[in-house]
């Protein structure tokens, strides 16, 4: 699985950290969210889904496809 | 004499008004004319007291869309804001009511301290609070108003404590805060409010300047001395966060208690719960439930938008009532309106949604699983000293709860 997270949408809600821990944290400074992991396992798709859909800036993309992202108008 | 009315006039007079009454058996449901709204259509008309007629957005789908979308404006000053009530304008409290980049500029001063992380490390100092207030209410003397003696202290303490501000003085910024978020008190009223708790934070700004301790208003004091931010910006943010800090989660404790004597196997389950995620869980489903901020998101959009086959226009009123989008059928499938711990409730948006959301949500969830985790534990007798009907519920106010909650154990 793909992850994207774009930092300069986020505004440091924590909702990715609750659903999807150990693979998003928090900045200390700012509470801006970090991505730990950008390519972790489908074990933890249903997690990751959660982040995405819970994440009140639309600043997460789960994509569900193995290997590379695809190319095209995706997020940064 | 009476003229017939003309289309468009009968057309004017069945909008409804808003905000809309709930039922009197009901306090803990969203209005049944909102209920209709949301059945309808995904947007409709409201007249507000100034007889504009902003959209009213009922269902979660377009709200959640509206509250994200960087063409919709929180700013209260720009014209075409429903305002809840006359010149509500000149009383903005900082950045919730201004756009980006300068609410994100604002914000991300004060984002550091409410990270999830850092909230968590808080909750021995908050379970020991919760332990005392606990101790002290069963010390003292039968019934007692929980609201009093509990759920106002306990936030309040807790918001002190992390803000670096006296907790000696609650009585005082417990009353203007109280003034500030009453929707019928009169304007000169509410300024005044809202004029002295400016000056109180702007004061003990001062006293942080002069000497620094380690807290959230310290920190906003170094930032003043560093030049990133005014000293009158940094005392509305002060205001601000006194304020949210304890209004809204006081109100959740009492009005989540009663929730619970009322459905009292929900009361149990959550008792014997040894899962610290089934008491997170129920958190949630009672932030979804009760939604105490019942006064509607209020915004403005900016460009054209078509949602839902509506085409709002550039410059109109929005109202996003996200207390009957948390009974939307469509979210939450399972019987909306049955209050149910063991329901994924995650999604709610009782904190709203879009880069506006709830600064302070971890903490007011770390003190809502540490109360509703020991408060029925500790207290397993615990219930209503009154009738449901002799509850006066805050129908007045922009955070919905009750203004006193008479128990006994």
């Amino acid at each position: 699985m793909n992850v994207y997270l774009d930092q300069d949408k986020c505004v440091a809600s924590g909702q990715c950290v609750l659903a999807a821990p150990g693979i998003f944290d928090q900045r200390e400074e700012d509470g801006i969210a970090v991505l730990l992991d950008p390519a972790p396992p489908a074990g933890r798709a249903r997690d990751l889904h959660d982040a995405e859909d819970l994440c009140p800036a639309l600043a997460i993309r789960v994509d569900d496809a193995q290997g590379t992202p695809a190319t095209g108008d995706r997020p940064a | 004499m009476t003229a017939t009315p003309t289309p468009l006039e009968r057309h004017e007079q069945e909008i409804p008004r808003f905000p809309m009454p709930r039922a009197a058996q009901c306090p803990f449901d969203p209005p049944p004319a909102l209920r209709e709204q949301q059945r309808q259509a995904p947007l409709t008309r409201v007249r507000l007291w100034d007889g504009s007629t902003p959209w009213l957005v009922t269902r979660y789908a377009e709200q959640r869309a509206l509250l994200a979308d960087p063409r919709v404006s929180a700013d209260i000053s720009r014209p075409g804001y429903p305002a809840s009530a006359p010149s509500s304008g000149k009383n903005s409290v900082g950045f919730i009511l201004m756009d980006d980049p300068e609410h994100a500029r604002l914000r991300r001063m004060v984002t550091a301290p409410f990270a999830v992380r850092r909230v968590e490390t808080l909750r021995p100092a908050v379970q020991k609070i919760v332990d005392d207030q606990i101790d002290t209410m069963l010390a003292g003397p039968r019934p007692a108003d929980l609201v009093q003696r509990f759920a106002l202290p306990v936030p309040s303490l807790v918001i002190c404590e992390l803000l670096g501000v006296p907790y000696d003085d609650h009585a005082f910024f417990q009353a203007n805060s109280g003034t500030i978020v009453n929707r019928e008190v009169s304007e000169p009223e509410r300024t005044a409010a809202l004029a002295a708790l400016t000056r109180y934070l702007d004061d003990l700004l001062g006293d942080k300047l002069a000497r620094p301790t380690d807290d959230l208003l310290s920190g906003l004091a170094a930032r003043v001395t560093r030049g990133e931010l005014s000293r009158p910006e940094a005392a509305r943010m002060g205001v601000l966060l006194l304020i949210a800090g304890h209004e809204t989660t006081a109100n959740m404790i009492a009005l989540g208690t009663l929730a619970l004597l009322r459905h009292p196997d929900q009361l149990a389950r959550l008792r014997e719960a040894r899962d610290p995620r089934v008491i997170a869980g129920a958190v949630e489903e009672l932030l979804r439930y009760l939604h105490i901020t019942h006064n509607g998101r209020r915004r403005t959009a900016l460009e054209d938008i078509e949602i839902a086959g509506y085409r709002i226009r550039a410059g109109e009123g929005l109202i996003l009532a996200n207390d009957i989008a948390n009974r939307d059928p469509r979210a939450f499938p399972d019987d909306p309106d049955r209050l149910d711990i063991r329901r994924d409730a995650r999604h709610h948006v009782a904190f709203g949604f879009g880069v506006h959301q709830c600064l302070g949500q971890p903490l007011a969830r770390l003190e809502l699983q540490i109360v509703y985790g020991t408060l029925y534990r500790r207290v397993p007798t615990l219930r209503l000293a009154t009738d449901l009907d002799a509850i006066a519920f805050k129908h007045d106010a922009s955070v919905y709860g009750v203004h006193e909650l008479p128990v006994t154990w």
